[in-house]
């Protein structure tokens, strides 16, 4: 009794979670225009996807730029945390009380100071792709140095120490010895960047060259449009999304299991 | 053999942190090539950060550092000859053992069937050989330590650094290691600095022990002359077990400490101030009356190869290493061979005694009860509901097994010719004219002599009342 009270609380928790996006998932494979509405079997939101030219440069266009985001929070955020594990003890604690303050902020805020910052103060155009690459990295990088930072933490700090003994100049012992340890940090950084890059909205709406769209804004401006093909183009656009992420998350999950057998 | 030059001078070495915290000051050692030299001292005396400065990873604030004639105080870690063993191994993970070895070769961009010669021949040295392609997770500890050292000794460094290399090991293997690690010393004839808080470690393997204590060097010496001649009250405390008193000289080779006369084989002028230093091992027990003191036995524990005794002698206590047993409550006489007895002129004449802390949580002393608050004393106490007294760790205090340590300078004490009136009474047993002041010397009737500074002239024998102001005593507790 106790047992399936326990299941069913559980399951009710995850159908609340996974029960929104699986009405899309089933919506996306019908043709009918309203969820809700009755339709029949069809791919045509997947073709429309697939073949509509607006919307796979939209698709290529974020994915880039998540990517590039993502490298350049990575090096950044790395280097951070290296440097505020060696400084000394009071520089380190500041660093890091300073890198807790975008990542609790508004992403709003952090957008709209970039974009007064950049495009008013500085002149920078918007068309240059700078403010947004910039915004979004000040978003991204501190999460970085959270992800790496456990890992340096763990590592043996004399080992840096140990390197040099050895006769290695501190980039070489940053390189060959330091760096592979926090690989796994390093990684995940790198993945969380990623994802945080596409879920960003407020940055890009504020920094974005006109003429560019990220899957969110395009999707928020989309669906309060009136293209209805679009519209339910992008259904089958989340669907591939969630799709992705489970495929990730699941082989992520599976290789870290091999990894504690093996 | 070649003629033993110094391979590495510290000249002045003082290193202070930014919180103002001198970790080391006016360091000053020279070692000759080839030798095994071994810094020893409690923990945070400043032998690793020593350590450190010779290594690279530290700069000196002050002074300098000399390899072969030339300064390398300022010369990074990487481009010194001189290879570090750490104290957690600093093995890398990622890496399997011929990798970890060949490391420092290859930033030398040695040829490749070179290192290889020398990977195998060093795995051969430390004996684990065939372990190449392992990885660093499948070794012991043990093993661990002999990838490490034989890591560094791969670059044939000038000087080998250890970092109490053998710290995380048990027992048994860390005798076996300091064994293999003075034969590997003797092999190489590469020059080794060890940095230990071991003593008995530092006496087996070392050439020259440097004891340290609060960033200053305490002594130099060979182990022996560290163990037998102790330069000061600290390092015969910290090199193995000795029973320390602070005495008088009263005549030719003669010594007043501990409540008896003893002779002994220190030539010092009649009236100096003299800490005693007597090793357990070192007192013989005799008839009640016949040795130099008499005492009661007040606890025996069995060590295995020897009983420890202690012995109450009025308010001194001794502590004797034997192989004979005794029990508790037994009355002894004890004696001491003249040289075995080490006398050194005592730098400060502070008296120092113990007192009680009563049941009602009072300093108590000769039967007076003194004017302070034990919960002052001991940091962070406080009084409990209960009626007991807890510590700053929240542990009951014993009061039958803590004691107050006293201690009270000299000019601090007044003489009073109402005895009944001082803290202690006795007699003046000695007085020295020192120029401005009359420095005495008071025999109590505990047994404990005091030393008293005064500006009047007092009459030898005389009984006299020692007047201790609280306010001038500072206290330690002593478990």
């Amino acid at each position: 009794m106790k047992k399936t009270v326990k299941i069913g609380y559980i399951a009710l928790i995850l159908l609340f979670i996974y029960i929104p996006i699986l009405i899309l998932a089933v919506y996306s494979f019908t043709d009918t225009a309203n969820i809700g509405a009755k339709g029949h079997f069809s791919v045509k939101n997947y073709i429309t996807l697939f073949t509509t030219e607006e919307l796979l440069q939209m698709i290529i266009g974020t994915v880039l730029l998540a990517f590039g985001v993502a490298v350049l929070a990575t090096i950044l955020g790395t280097l951070g945390a290296l440097g505020a594990f060696y400084s000394k003890k009071r520089i380190s604690s500041a660093i890091s009380v300073l890198n807790q303050v975008p990542v609790v902020n508004a992403d709003v805020v952090t957008g709209f100071g970039i974009c007064i910052l950049l495009v008013v103060v500085f002149g920078v155009s918007k068309d240059t792709y700078i403010p947004l690459l910039v915004g979004q990295t000040t978003l991204c990088a501190p999460f970085v140095y959270l992800s790496v930072m456990p890992k340096i933490r763990q590592m043996d700090s004399s080992i840096y120490e140990a390197a040099l003994d050895l006769g290695a100049t501190p980039f070489t012992a940053l390189w060959r010895v330091v760096i592979p340890q926090i690989v796994p940090g390093i990684l995940s950084g790198f993945a969380l960047a990623v994802t945080l890059s596409l879920d960003d909205y407020f940055i890009a709406t504020y920094t974005k060259p006109a003429t560019f769209d990220t899957i969110s804004t395009y999707v928020v401006n989309a669906t309060k449009g009136s293209q209805t093909s679009i519209k339910t183009a992008l259904w089958a656009l989340s669907t591939v999304i969630f799709v992705l992420v489970i495929l990730f998350v699941l082989v992520m999950s599976l290789r870290s299991a091999k990894k504690e057998e093996g | 053999m070649e003629t033993k030059e110094n391979i590495i001078e510290l000249k002045h070495i003082g290193k202070s942190f930014d919180d103002g915290f001198a970790a080391v000051s006016d360091f000053n050692l020279e070692v000759k090539r080839g030798e095994f030299v071994t810094f020893l001292g409690p923990s945070g005396c400043g032998k690793t950060t020593t350590l450190r400065m010779i290594a690279g990873f530290e700069i000196p604030s002050e002074g300098e550092i000399l390899l072969n004639g030339q300064s390398i105080t300022e010369l990074p870690p990487h481009k010194r000859p001189i290879n570090t063993v750490f104290q957690r191994y600093a093995l890398f993970p990622h890496m399997n053992i011929y990798e970890n070895i060949a490391f420092g070769l290859k930033q030398k961009k040695t040829p490749k069937e070179e290192i290889d010669r020398r990977v195998t021949k060093v795995l051969d040295l430390v004996d684990l050989e065939g372990f190449e392609q392992r990885s660093v997770s499948t070794l012991s500890g043990g093993q661990q330590q002999r990838i490490a050292i034989a890591r560094a000794l791969v670059n044939e460094p000038q000087i080998l650094l250890l970092d109490e290399p053998l710290g995380a090991l048990d027992l048994k293997m860390r005798k076996e290691m300091q064994l293999e690690l003075k034969s590997m010393h003797e092999k190489l004839g590469i020059t080794f600095i060890y940095v230990t808080h071991d003593q008995e470690e530092a006496l087996t393997m070392s050439d020259k022990i440097v004891v340290m204590s609060e960033g200053k060097i305490q002594q130099i010496g060979t182990p022996e002359d560290i163990y037998n001649e102790p330069k000061n009250a600290f390092v015969a405390d910290f090199i193995g077990e000795s029973n320390i008193f602070n005495g008088i000289m009263t005549g030719k080779l003669k010594a007043r400490f501990c409540g008896g006369e003893f002779a002994c084989v220190d030539d010092i002028e009649e009236g100096t101030h003299i800490t005693a230093v007597v090793r357990p091992e070192d007192v013989i027990f005799t008839e009640p009356g016949k040795g130099t003191i008499d005492g009661t036995v007040t606890s025996v524990i069995f060590k295995g190869m020897h009983y420890e005794i202690t012995v109450q002698s009025g308010k001194n206590e001794m502590v004797i290493q034997t192989v004979n047993s005794a029990a508790p409550g037994d009355k002894v006489g004890m004696k001491v061979e003249p040289n075995n007895i080490h006398i050194m002129i005592a730098e400060d004449h502070t008296n120092v005694f113990n007192a009680d802390i009563n049941k009602a949580f009072h300093l108590e002393y000769n039967g007076t009860v003194l004017d302070t608050s034990v919960t002052r004393i001991i940091k962070g106490s406080k009084r409990m509901e209960d009626g007991t007294l807890i510590d700053g760790h929240g542990e009951v205090v014993d009061i039958d097994r803590t004691k107050i340590q006293i201690s009270i300078r000299p000019e601090d004490i007044d003489m009073t010719d109402n005895a009944e009136e001082g803290l202690v009474q006795g007699y003046i047993s000695n007085l020295i004219y020192k120029g401005d002041h009359y420095s005495y010397v008071i025999h109590s009737d505990l047994g404990q002599d005091f030393i008293v500074d005064d500006e009047d002239l007092w009459n030898m024998n005389d009984t006299v009342g020692l007047i201790m102001p609280v306010e001038k005593m500072k206290f330690a507790v002593k478990r």
